[in-house]
This record gives C-alpha cells, structure tokens and sequence, in this order.
C-alpha cells in the first residue's frame, strides 16, 4: 500500500468546498471584474472591450449615486437599532420571567416568516386611509400620512420592515451567547457593590463583544443583500427614494439587459462588501476578546 | 410472488419506454412560457386550453410553464434564449417587443403567416392592439391578454352626493367637479372619502397615457426611437395630474400605490378610480355595492393607452416547431377561444369575430361593463413602448414621481426625462 504525503491529503480534504468556492464565489467575482471592461453583447453584436467606460458612466449616473447613499443610509440606520433591540430582548428573554418560551417564540417569528409574504402584509400596514398604522394614527387624532408615497418618509419605513424583520434573528445569537455567561460573575459583581448598570457596560457587554462583532457584520451584509421588500413595497419609488444598490443593479441587469454596466455595479457592491470583511479581520479581531 | 412484481415492473418500464420513442419520432413538442397578472384561476384555464389543443392537434404537444410575473417572465424567457434553451413560445408584454429585436431573440409572426388565410387572420385583430405588435410591414406578436384602463365609479357615493348614479364622467372637468363633491373632509382634516385615485406607484406612465392621449399628443414614434415628453401638451397633462392633489384636493398627495388602489375603491374610500380592465372580475366578485364602468374621461378628446400581452414566437427554434406555434397562436386566439379566455379572465377579446360568437353576445348582455373597454379601443393608442425600453420608460417614471411627490415642477421633470429618453436612444436613430 502506498501512502499519500500529508500535503496530497491535505488538498484532498479541501477539494469539496474549495470546488464549491472557485464554482460560486471566486470564479463569478472574478468573471464580474471581467465582464465589467466590456461592452453588452447585443444580439448579433458581440461584446468589446471599452476599458473604464462602464465606470465613467456610473460617476455620471444620477440614480446609482442616489442609490448608494440610500443604502448608507438605510445600512446606518438599521445596523445600531436593530443591533441594540436584538441585545435588549435578549437579556429580557435570558431573565426568569413567566411565558419566556413564548416570548423568545414571538421575537423569533419575523425572521421565520417568508420576506415577500411579509412586504404584502406591510404594504397594508402602511396604507393610507385604512391601514393598521392609520388606523393609529388616526385614533390619536394625528393627521394621515402617506408613508410609502412620500419621498421624505420611504426610505424610513422601510427601515422600520427591515429592522423588525432582523432584530429577532440577532436576539438568537444574543441569547445564545448570555446563556455562557457564567452565573458566578454576576455574583462576584454583586458581591463587589457593582450596580447593574456598571455589570452590563464593564462586565457583561465585553463578554458579547465576540457575538456583536458577527452580528455587525451580519446587519452589514445584510443591509446591501435585502431587497425583496424594496420589489413587493415600492419598486424603488417615489422617484428612486428607496432604491437601494442590489435593486438597482437588479434593474440594470435584468429589466434594462444592460449586463457589463451592472456588472461594473456589482464591482462596487463587492468593494464595499470585501471593505467590510477586511475590517473585520484587520482591525475589529485585534480589538475583541475572545474567551 | 416478488419476482411476478419484479416482472410486472419491468414490462411496464418497456413499454412505456417503447411508447415514448414511438411518439418522440412524430411528436413537436412546444414550451410555452405565460405570466399570470391578474386575480382568479388563470392556470387552469391555460392547462384546459393545452389539452383541448392537443386533442384536437394530435402532433402537437404544449407544455405549459408558469413564469411568475410579466417581468419575471421575460427575465426567464431571455436568460434561456441566452443559454440556447429558449421557450418556442412566450406570453410576453407587448412593450417587450423592441426588446427582444434588439436581443435578436424573436421571430416575426408574418414571415411564419404565409397563406392567404393567415393574413386574414392577422388584419382580424383589433387595429390598436395591432400598434404595440407591428413595426412598418412585419407583425412581431399576436395579440392575446390585452386590456385598457377605465374608470370604476361606485354608485351609492355618487348617490349620497346628489350626483347621477348611473352617469359617469365624461370629461376632465366633469371628473373634477363630481370628484369635489364625492370628496369628505372630516373636521380634523383628516378626508374620510376621496373623490379619486389615478395609481402611481411600478408603471405610472401608463396611467399618464390615459391623459396625455384625451389631451391629443402622443409619447413616442412608431419606430421606438424618439420620445416627446417635453411637449407642451405632456406638460399640461403632467400638470392636470399634479393639479388633482395640490389645488382641487381631491386625490391623496404623493405617489399612490397601484396594487392597493382597487381595495381602497372596494374599502369605500375613495369613489371614482382608474385601473385596468383586468380588475373587472374581481371587482365584480367583491364589491358590495353598485358600480359602474367608463371610459376614460375627454379632454380634447377620448383617448387611453392599451396594455398586457402578445404570443411571440422565439428564435434558435426549428422551422417544423415555429409552424407548431403558428398553429397554436391561431388556435388559441380564433373568435371562440378568445372569447371564453376573455370570460375567464376578464380581458378584452382581441378581435371583432370574437365578440359576435354567442358567448360573446351573452356575457356582454350580462356584464355590460366588459363592452365599455371593446368600445374604447377605437380611442386607444399603443402603450408606451421603445428601444431600450425599460430605461426609457424609468426615465418618464422617475419623471412622473418626481412632479407628483413635489420634488419637481411638472415643465422640469418632464424636461429630465426626455433629456435622459433622448441619451439612451442616441444609439438607436443611427
């Protein structure tokens, strides 16, 4: 019998996930690049090369500079809210409270439910005239409002759907993470005078600092991959105030069939996804302390 | 006893194994990709309609493919055609056309309708629905899910109002004026009822088209390559529809939502909307009240865009199964057929003959409503529909939403849009 070096072993250990990885990530990352250098293939014409001509047009184009800065925005505005909710429904669950499995059960279930279905039912929730938040408003004898319809306002409840949607899944990962908190800190605390506030901020919130950090950047990437509500809820609209840049390129891509300028639009959303795992690992890892 | 099973089994995988090859060597098997953009079992009627088709075409074999919505549709249709995989047929939005050219994806329908009779059967389609299909000499689509915008008005407001019940509006004044009185403001100043909905939300340009046709000007040239959004008369139509909200006060402000607006018209809340023919059944089937159907109001005249699908027959597809097609489109859209399908769905049947089978005659007694939008066809215009045509359409809307929601003036936005209009098409006039 022969033996295989430790390094033949080792490749072949690898192989299937690194076929998985060169198949769907690496290999259309790099053919995104590629593609973004060419011309769109229109019927009989086929592609050339134009170099940095896809780039010079999005510097000029209006809607993907509108759209980035709704993503920064909608990213900016659900990453900390949805992030602090998630921790505050887990330390309320984690407690001994009556109907805990209940409770857990109920903050969980956005994140069950199906995206698309959800948006159907928001669209109603935000109706004007009738729907469950007019409904409110107007029993408080507050003006109507026509949230979806409106340009100040989209971009918010959107938010607002994306925000209800994530915090529970966080809270899954909070509460995973408080129930390894050993119980005996809490006490050495207790018994050193600390009071609650100062056991959360230098006792327990250092602790979670391994859980917020995967969160982080969960609610990060997140923020730039969800776009189903954006298709079922407003298509973008009211004049591109809730376009966000997955939907935009999804625009591009496969309404207008313009495939290098979207491809030249997913280079940027892989910058800024990739900006965001560097990060991570070069300067956020060093700051954490894991146990 | 296991072994007979084991045998059992084995004769029957021959046989049918034989079968099949029997029938691969004579049967055309066709792909038919359909959208389903309205309410009530259109899925069933489309597998009916496979199966009566086939009993009668013993040749000929359709499989029908679901393909989500009218966009969803063509992503699918387009991304297979790309892969060498097309559907030999495709149920795809009449605008499309100009796309798939430029995709070099389709065949024209006329160089496949040879015979004297197929011609005749072509010029039996309703002239409008023939705008959004034909380019100079060459027919790219069959007309077959069409349909038109009208005004639904409910009866009993226009009652509670003191307006005629039975009478709808018949001009943009008119529409103002009954709209004032069918408007109700509560002491809050929140309105309890209002008098319209025009939906602006997904594709408000085809709403716009209900206006700018009455106000005598249309959009775009037949050959797709140059818009005319910064006509006066756009301009002044763009301005009616702001006017509606801003200074009669009787639509909501901002954007209003399309999917929503025919729920709001059943919800009471609001007395006159504009929608699509489409909505006629399930209209029919939830309103609790008495209501009545119209065509769009007149301005200098009548006027409304028509809407929904061709059949389009796809390239990289041999010439025994693109005359396959040829016969199923015939089929499926020959006066009985159409009829039914538009009983079924609540489509406008696409041709004259249609209308004169007895069905045809008896639904049309039944729901007089359903021949308010056959008798607006003569008014219609093509939709909106050019090179690029998604873009250009997304320039006129982001236009549209901008001037709706305040951001812009009406002359301004609509000038951003045919600027932008202008820029993609550059390419296309050569």
């Amino acid at each position: 019998m022969s033996r295989t070096s430790p390094q033949v072993t080792g490749w072949l250990l690898l192989l299937p996930s690194l076929l998985l990885l060169i198949a769907f990530t690496h290999y259309p990352a790099v053919a995104t690049i590629w593609h973004s250098f060419f011309s769109t293939p229109k019927g009989a014409v086929p592609a050339s090369f134009v170099g940095l001509e896809n780039y010079r047009l999005m510097i000029d184009d209006p809607v993907f500079w509108q759209a980035l800065w709704n993503n920064l925005w909608f990213a900016l505005g659900t990453i900390p809210i949805s992030i602090a909710l998630a921790l505050q429904m887990a330390l309320w669950v984690n407690g001994r409270i009556a109907g805990r499995g209940f409770l857990r059960l109920a903050y969980f279930t956005p994140t069950v439910l199906p995206m698309i279905a959800v948006a159907n039912i928001w669209l109603f929730f935000y109706t004007p005239q009738y729907g469950l938040l007019e409904q409110i408003t107007g029993a408080m004898g507050l003006p109507s409002h026509n949230w979806l319809g409106n340009r100040q306002t989209v971009l918010g409840a959107m938010m607002i759907v994306a925000i209800w949607k994530e915090a529970g899944f966080f809270m899954i990962f909070y509460l995973a993470a408080l129930q390894q908190v050993s119980p005996s800190l809490a006490e050495a605390a207790a018994l050193e005078g600390a009071s609650r506030r100062q056991y959360f901020w230098k006792v327990l919130f250092p602790l979670l600092m391994p859980t917020t950090l995967f969160v982080l950047i969960n609610a990060l990437i997140d923020a730039f991959r969800m776009v189903d509500h954006i298709v079922v809820m407003t298509r973008g609209g009211p004049d591109n105030a809730s376009a966000l840049l997955l939907y935009y390129i999804y625009q591009v891509g496969f309404a207008f069939w313009d495939s290098a300028y979207a491809a030249a639009l997913t280079v940027v959303l892989l910058f800024v996804l990739g900006l965001t795992a560097f990060v991570k690992f070069r300067f956020l890892d060093r700051r954490t302390h894991y146990q | 006893m296991r072994r007979n099973m084991i045998t059992l089994a084995a004769v029957a995988v021959a046989l049918i194994l034989s079968a099949s090859s029997a029938l691969a060597q004579k049967v055309v098997e066709l792909t038919l990709y359909y959208p389903v953009a309205v309410g009530g079992p259109v899925t069933k009627t489309i597998d009916q309609m496979a199966a009566s088709f086939e009993k009668d075409n013993p040749g000929i074999r359709i499989k029908p493919v679901y393909s989500g919505t009218y966009q969803d549709s063509i992503v699918k249709a387009l991304t297979a055609y790309k892969s060498g995989q097309p559907p030999h047929l495709a149920v795809l939005l009449s605008t499309d056309m100009f796309t798939l050219i430029d995709e070099d994806a389709i065949v024209p329908i006329s160089s496949l309708a040879n015979s004297a009779d197929d011609r005749k059967w072509l010029d039996g389609f309703y002239k409008s629905f023939m705008l959004n299909s034909r380019i100079g000499d060459k027919t790219w689509g069959a007309p077959f899910q069409r349909s038109t915008i009208v005004l639904y008005w409910n009866k009993n407001l226009f009652k509670e109002a003191g307006l005629d019940p039975e009478k709808g509006p018949a001009n943009w004044d008119e529409m103002v004026a009954f709209a004032r009185k069918l408007t109700k403001t509560e002491a809050s100043g929140n309105v309890a009822q209002w008098g319209l909905k025009i939906p602006s939300s997904g594709f408000p340009y085809w709403l716009f088209q209900g206006l700018t046709t009455p106000n005598d000007v249309v959009l775009m040239n037949e050959a797709g390559t140059e818009t005319y959004f910064d006509k006066p008369a756009v301009v002044e139509a763009l301005q009616f529809w702001v006017d509606l909200s801003a200074r009669h006060k009787v639509m909501p402000g901002g954007v209003i939502e399309w999917g929503t607006t025919p729920k709001d018209f059943l919800e009471k809340k609001v007395a006159m909307i504009w929608t699509t023919t489409g909505n006629l059944t399930n209209i029919r089937a939830n309103a609790r009240f008495p209501f009545g159907v119209t065509m769009l109001p007149a301005k200098k005249h009548r006027g409304s865009p028509t809407g929904g699908g061709n059949f389009y027959v796809f390239k990289k597809t041999s010439p025994e199964e693109q005359k396959a097609a040829l016969r199923f489109i015939k089929w499926a859209t020959a006066p009985a057929r159409a009829a039914q399908w538009s009983i079924a769905t609540g489509y406008v049947a696409v041709s004259a003959a249609a209308w004169d089978t007895p069905e045809m005659k008896k639904y049309a007694r039944e729901v007089p409503a359903a021949t308010v939008a056959r008798d607006q066809l003569q008014y219609s215009v093509a939709e909106l529909s050019t090179h690029d045509n998604q873009r250009v359409t997304k320039a006129l809307n982001d236009g549209l939403q901008a001037a709706l929601t305040g951001a812009k003036t009406p002359e301004q936005a609509m000038r951003d849009s045919q600027r932008e209009a202008q820029r993609i098409l550059r390419a296309y006039k050569r």
